[in-house]
């Protein structure tokens, strides 16, 4: 009974980091038809900014100790401005209808720049931005200790997919977005001005990664490379869920984060592969992931 | 294939054999890797020949390289021929498994099983520690060729021969496959997949045999890149080496099976230099390059050859 628990708790707090880092990639994959291999990288960012501005924060004593968590929020903000308009209008924006597998190398060329740009910008040594984490203190839960921290990764996930699936269904810019996902050449003729709502788009996905890298960044110590590793558990969460797809996101995140969080307390062997052989389950199943359409083939 | 290109490839093969000779010890080596890269590289354009962008490739690359390690420490195997055999063996066995799931699957769902199979490789060999040494690998001790044993100052020449022997002996098949039915039902698959359905052809054969046939060449370049390096470990299936094969088929380019070689030796120099000069940014550079040669020469660097192939070309046709 105590081990299911722990599985069921440590599998949502996973659940929330993987939602945060697979949304974004599903979101552009859905609008600009681009898997986004520097994802990743994006994410890396995010971490990399949100600790240096928190050590920065802390430098003076005086200030408001919970006021480090808007900073991680600014730092993702702004991440997201700095690098993702530039991005979609200087390289992607050009290769729109591309082949996909050039589409592909483009990012993953990004990804190389990225990566090493991460170094010259913050250098080789880790980055502590710790103090946040132990900020909240620790809740027992069934005799387990827990961080607070894990709750509130959990409540910034939970937000981020709330105000993300409001934006889509319940606002005017959100209902352009469908209309584009449906048929961009049909909304271009209606007047939809499809250049805005691509660069908005991507910029909402590279602060969505930006987010999830920050908000890791007091729980680890920042390295160079913790990018390279997120890039393929975020592909695996968002085909289970359905390329383009957010609600499939936050479901494959579910799916992926229990599953791991079972094998690591019952068959910790399994750990490493478990998440890949979900994915390859579901897509036997299902080829399009649990909530992607079928596509018609053409002749 | 006519007689002049036959001509031009023995030239080129004879080449390579004499610059081994010629060249001093550490640009051997990097052709070695070159060659043996090339080879993987070769089987990422032979899938991309049917339309199919493989992102996990390394799987059989892996599995070539410790199939081979298995053989040397395990069984006592040295033969390097028989090495070779072994490794290109076991991965087009693998790939005969895994083919029977994947070849189902097109487009962007393809590229992601197959990096999802290549990943949960890469788990079992670092969580199976006993077997495999987990995340150290396992060191590989110099081969024999035909039973006789390599001296030590010798195995970077014999390995370069071995790989270029294998290189030139793939290229032969290559080019067989390239023009038999086989090949040019994979190659229709890619222009109209529903088109070759409705006249009659077997989409699902062609494609399983090339993925089948793709996955022994990966795994031949693995056992060289074993017998190069003398040490395997898991990196060698991780998603980031499938990247590589995948970009470096882009940069040459797939219309031509010499480009892949070409741009698997000239990337192992670039990578090499940029390394020596930009230590913490060889990455970025390989990156720009990249993007520069996306923008200004989509079809490769092989384009760079055809366009000064074409005006010759013309001249004969007017004589």
């Amino acid at each position: 009974m105590n081990t299911l628990f722990i599985i069921l708790a440590d599998g949502l707090v996973y659940a929330s980091w993987l939602f945060l880092i697979g949304v974004g990639l599903t979101l552009i994959f859905g609008v600009l038809r681009i898997l986004n291999i520097a994802h990743g990288s994006l994410y890396a960012l995010g971490a990399y900014v949100g600790a240096v501005l928190v050590i920065a924060y802390f430098q003076d004593p005086a200030r408001w100790p919970a006021g480090s968590f808007f900073v991680l929020l600014t730092a993702a903000v702004l991440v997201g401005l700095v690098v993702g308009p530039p991005l979609e209008r200087g390289l992607l924006r050009r290769m729109y209808g591309r082949d996909p597998a050039l589409q592909l190398i483009v990012t993953y060329a990004v990804f190389l720049i990225l990566e090493d740009l991460i170094k010259v910008l913050f250098g080789v040594n880790p980055y502590y931005a710790y103090k946040p984490f132990g900020l909240l203190g620790n809740v027992s839960l069934a005799g387990v200790s827990y961080p607070y921290y894990y709750l509130l990764l959990l409540l910034v996930a939970i937000t981020a997919g709330a105000l993300l699936w409001l934006f889509v269904n319940r606002t005017r810019f959100g209902r352009l977005v469908v209309a584009v996902i449906h048929d961009a050449e049909i909304s271009t003729a209606l007047g939809i001005n499809l250049p805005r709502i691509y660069v908005t788009t991507f910029t909402l996905g590279v602060i969505l990664a930006a987010l999830g890298g920050a908000f890791t960044a007091p729980m680890i110590a920042v390295v160079p490379g913790i990018g390279v590793e997120v890039i393929v558990l975020a592909f695996a969460v968002i085909v289970i869920g359905g390329l383009g797809s957010p609600e499939g996101a936050a479901l494959g995140a579910l799916i992926v984060g229990l599953v791991r969080a079972a094998a690591v307390h019952l068959v910790p062997e399994l750990e490493l592969f478990i998440i890949y052989l979900v994915m390859a389950i579901v897509l036997l199943v299902r080829p399009q992931g649990l909530f992607a359409q079928a596509e018609v083939r053409r002749i | 294939m006519n007689r002049k290109t036959w001509g031009a490839a023995l030239v080129i093969l004879l080449l390579f054999a004499g610059l081994g000779a010629v060249l001093p010890s550490w640009v051997v080596f990097l052709l070695t890797l070159g060659l043996a890269k090339g080879l993987a590289v070769l089987s990422v354009v032979l899938l991309m020949r049917a339309g199919l962008v493989s992102f996990g490739q390394a799987l059989f690359y892996a599995a070539g390289a410790y199939a081979a390690g298995f053989a040397l420490r395990r069984a006592g195997i040295h033969e390097a021929f028989i090495l070779l055999a072994i490794g290109a063996l076991t991965a087009m066995g693998l790939a005969a498994l895994i083919g029977l799931i994947i070849t189902r699957y097109r487009e962007i769902f393809f590229g992601m099983l197959s990096l999802a199979f290549s990943m949960a490789f890469y788990g079992v060999l670092v969580k199976a520690y006993d077997i495999t040494g987990g995340t150290d690998g396992i060191g590989i001790p110099p081969p024999t060729v035909l039973t006789m044993p390599v001296a030590a100052g010798q195995l970077r020449l014999v390995t370069y021969y071995l790989a270029l022997g294998c290189v030139a002996v793939m290229l032969y098949l290559i080019r067989r496959y390239a023009h038999s039915p086989l090949g040019y039902a994979a190659r229709a698959v890619r222009e109209n997949e529903v088109r070759v359905a409705y006249l009659g052809g077997s989409v699902q054969r062609a494609i399983y045999l090339t993925y089948v046939l793709a996955a022994g060449l990966c795994g031949l370049g693995g056992v060289l890149v074993a017998f190069t390096v003398g040490h395997i470990d898991p990196q060698l299936s991780y998603w980031t080496t499938s990247g590589e094969f995948v970009f470096v088929a882009l940069l040459g380019g797939t219309s031509s099976v010499a480009a892949p070689l070409g741009s698997a030796v000239l990337y192992e120099l670039i990578k090499s230099y940029a390394f020596k000069y930009a230590p913490y940014t060889w990455q970025m550079v390989l990156g720009l390059i990249m993007l520069v040669i996306i923008f200004f020469l989509p079809g490769g660097l092989w384009t760079l050859v055809e366009r000064a192939q074409r005006p010759r070309q013309g001249q004969e046709v007017r004589g």
